[in-house]
């Protein structure tokens, strides 16, 4: 599946995740995880392989994603990529 | 299964704090809100988390309902090809006909066998907040065998029929009696509208009391907090 | 070396000393000796008021390495810290040991005396997060801080471990011989309790004032006997800033869910009768357990003894209510507490070491029946963290955490079982601040979890149909929400030495790194 446009789902609020996405001409997936140093530091990797994985399962390949995190769930943060990546197809 | 006869919490289908909180209140339902609660521009995004948690979190105390959006609203279809999958409880359904009932059935019907669910394991609550549903609510809720009860929406009504609602209710008697003659009829779960204003413990207490004596087995909420009194009170 | 609970700590920590380890909760009692005074007594005539802070700091001989201490009635609203502080920086001396009960936003001019060396140590029992506890996490202090308890802190006073040179008490009301109270004045904090063992035992006592009373300035907190000098400043603080932090019921549907649960606990226990003695932190959920044992209190006609703690209005409310005799007061926690203690004699204040001091000869701690509890992380064998965030930053101190855990006959930790990501039950705690054997159930959103040492308590509770698990069953449902969190990395260095209440060192802080 091919990004065409910037898109973005979810939200900046609590126990929410802001995912925004858009083309990437490099190409390959580029990642961007904002979120408190303390969720970082203990579930950096989990977000972003929740993240990643949901991707490739879409059958993504060239995307750029930026996350703010507010301390989301693994299940809010597939869903809300699964929305954006969605829109912006 | 009829669990959820005193009490059904409402929840936005879009806010994952309150998706994670729903469970703990002690309610016989949770109702994840696809329709109302949830604009135009998020339906999409809502859907795929309320899909999300129904496979993540742990529901196992409480009675799941979706309301989905009607089915006429464009929504409707892709709500529940992609939650009936998750296998909820029940769903909800919008400005209730039997037109509308008959077609999600056969949906459901449809993903039930695919997916190897036992059937007619999915259960229906139509929403009664249409003068038509009004008028043909015993229809309505005969239309179906999957139908357990029905939940009555009386903002819907009241602005159906551009009425002013108030916190006393008279402008609803009629109707909630009707819909409550037609459920104690067929054996069915009567779930009263909720009482809006959730910091006002003393006027849900009247409301709870009034709804009770006039038959309903229940009463929706929209705050966690309105569970108890509403327990203590259907009891 | 390893201490009771198995936290790894060295023999000797390089600007603390020597270590001596935390032995048990209950293993350190016995003949004690208070430490003996040096005053310079005052002869009839003399004169005590000051013009200028400065003028204070020639009287008092300040020189390097000596160790000053406030106290943080005025908590985020306190001007006197920074007045004091920036005097003595002025002046080019160094290597001071700051001894506050309390430390908070509005004090991070001293991250800048920490980066200059003229502050080197910190002695305090309760921190908010912030500036300067961000500093001491990154290691900018010299010395590692002192997180103490607040009945811990006038121990180390009275029993010379903990040797105060000239106290600075910042007074909203005072004459100029010396006597002091909290409720007069334009900055009234109400009691000045952890203010008193400080008093008595430092070398040197200034008040420092912006309310100076005709003689005498009654009711007094402080009497002159203890007071050397007096200093009038312009202000001495902000009083709208003592109501810092959360002091209303919460209207958050999950903290009034678990209070619920807190109550019914209370009640399934049989604590809720006559002569019931409770006390609540000020935290939003705290509170609104509070909130609910007024309601079972008043349904079953029960009167309690008494209400402690730091007290905020609703306590207050609950005395006028006829449902506790009185209120022991060790903080106000908004300004309906210092206008009740103030104006009714049935709201005593207790000073810090009445309200906590281990080794004296029984503190109001011991008299608690029920207390509710805060935690940031528990773990478990129910060990409590509220010193630093899961990632090792220090966001609190004891405070009374470990002394009203000690004394009361149930203590209890009421918690979400998550906050946003973060699991709150945890294998071990990041840094312990009050021991496992002192905390008797935990009370969640998700479920109880009763201390398998309290056995009588589980029993009661299994006849009733309210959710307890075992914490590792609370546990497991909070990681399937949030995943098992990542061990944090620390370095060697040690930042903070967390003393229990009885002065053995409970735990460390490691920078994280």
């Amino acid at each position: 599946m091919k990004i065409t446009k910037a898109a973005q789902a979810g939200a900046s609020e609590s126990s929410d995740i802001l995912i925004m996405v858009m083309p990437n001409e490099e190409g390959g997936i580029k990642l961007e995880l904002d979120s408190k140093g303390v969720i970082l530091k203990q579930f950096g990797k989990q977000i972003e392989k929740v993240i990643r994985e949901k991707i490739e399962e879409m059958g993504v390949q060239d995307i750029v994603v930026k996350a703010k995190d507010k301390g989301a769930l693994d299940y809010t943060i597939r869903a809300r990529v699964q929305a954006a990546i969605e829109r912006a197809i | 299964m009829k669990q959820y006869r005193k009490s059904i919490l409402f929840v936005s289908g879009n806010n994952p704090k309150m998706l994670q909180d729903a469970p703990i209140f002690g309610s016989d339902g949770v109702v994840f809100d696809l329709e109302q609660a949830v604009a135009v521009e998020e339906k999409d995004s809502a859907r795929l988390l309320v899909k999300e948690a129904l496979r993540f979190l742990d529901y196992s105390g409480v009675d799941v309902i979706i309301r989905i959006n009607a089915l006429d609203s464009g929504y409707g279809e892709q709500d529940i090809e992609l939650i009936a999958r998750e296998r909820p409880f029940a769903v909800m359904i919008p400005k209730a006909s039997p037109e509308q009932i008959t077609k999600i059935e056969s949906k459901l019907a449809k993903i039930e066998l695919e997916e190897g669910f036992p059937a007619e394991s999915i259960k229906l609550i139509p929403v009664i907040e249409t003068a038509y549903a009004l008028q043909y609510v015993h229809k309505i809720i005969t239309s179906s065998p999957r139908i357990t009860g029905v939940f009555f929406n009386a903002e819907g009504l009241t602005a159906d029929f551009g009425m002013q609602r108030t916190k006393k209710g008279e402008e609803i008697i009629y109707a909630r009696s009707r819909i409550v003659v037609a459920c104690r009829a067929e054996k069915l779960n009567a779930i009263d509208t909720p009482f809006l204003d959730s910091n006002d413990y003393e006027g849900l207490e009247k409301d709870c009391y009034r709804a009770r004596n006039m038959g309903f087995t229940g009463k929706a909420a929209i705050d966690g907090r309105q569970i108890k009194i509403i327990h203590d009170i259907f009891d | 070396m390893k201490n009771a609970l198995g936290r790894e700590i060295p023999e000797y920590i390089e600007g603390y000393g020597v270590v001596r380890p935390f032995m048990g909760a209950f293993a350190n009692y016995g003949m004690r000796e208070r430490a003996s005074v040096r005053l310079r007594s005052v002869k009839p005539g003399e004169q005590k008021l000051l013009a200028t802070i400065d003028e204070a700091l020639d009287k008092v001989g300040i020189k390097d390495g000596m160790t000053v201490s406030f106290h943080h009635h005025l908590r985020n609203g306190d001007y006197v810290l920074n007045l004091v502080m920036a005097a003595i920086a002025k002046r080019g001396i160094k290597d001071i040991h700051v001894a506050a009960t309390g430390i908070f936003p509005i004090h991070e001019p001293l991250v800048e005396y920490i980066k200059q060396g003229i502050v080197t140590g910190i002695s305090v029992n309760y921190i908010s997060p912030g500036p300067v506890a961000k500093a001491i996490t990154k290691g900018l202090l010299k010395n590692p801080a002192v997180m103490m308890s607040h009945g811990g802190r006038p121990r180390a006073i009275e029993s010379g471990d903990l040797h105060i040179d000239v106290a600075f008490i910042a007074s909203p009301e005072a004459d100029a011989y010396g006597n002091i109270n909290g409720v007069g004045g334009k900055a009234a904090c109400g009691t000045l309790s952890y203010i008193i063992a400080d008093s008595i035992y430092a070398d040197k006592v200034v008040a420092v004032t912006d309310s100076l009373a005709p003689y005498p300035a009654c009711p007094i907190d402080i009497t002159q006997d203890f007071v050397d000098y007096v200093v009038v400043v312009d202000s001495i603080g902000d009083p709208g800033g003592i109501v810092s932090g959360t002091t209303k019921v919460t209207s958050d549907p999950v903290g009034l869910r678990i209070a619920k649960t807190a109550a019914q606990v209370i009640d399934a226990t049989g604590y809720i009768k006559n002569e019931l003695s409770f006390q609540t932190g000020a935290g939003g959920t705290s509170l609104a357990v509070a909130a609910e044992v007024r309601k079972i209190m008043k349904a079953k006609g029960v009167v309690g003894s008494f209400g402690a703690g730091g007290v905020t209005g609703y306590i207050v409310d609950m005395l006028n209510d006829g449902l506790f005799r009185n209120i022991f007061d060790v903080q106000c926690f908004d300004l309906k507490a210092v206008a009740s203690y103030r104006d009714n004699p049935r709201h005593q204040a207790m000073s810090g070491s009445l309200y906590g001091n281990p080794h004296d000869k029984g503190a109001i701690v011991n008299n608690l029946d029920v207390m509710i509890l805060g935690a940031t992380e528990i773990d478990l064998d129910f060990n409590v963290n509220v010193v630093t965030g899961s990632d090792g930053t220090i966001m609190g101190a004891s405070g009374g955490h470990n002394d009203t855990a000690a004394g009361a006959k149930l203590a209890m930790v009421v918690t979400n079982l998550t906050k946003g990501r973060l699991p709150v039950v945890k294998d071990k705690v990041t840094t312990v601040t009050t021991p496992g054997e002192t905390i008797d159930v935990l009370v969640t959103e998700r479920g109880i979890a009763v201390n398998p040492r309290r056995q009588d308590l589980l029993e009661k509770l299994k006849e009733t149909d309210l959710p307890v698990k075992s914490i590792e069953e609370l546990k497991e449902i909070s990681e399937k929400m949030t995943g098992k969190p990542e061990p944090i990395e620390f370095t060697e260095k040690i930042v903070a030495v967390v003393e229990y209440r009885d002065g053995t060192v409970i735990d460390v802080v490691r920078q994280p790194k």
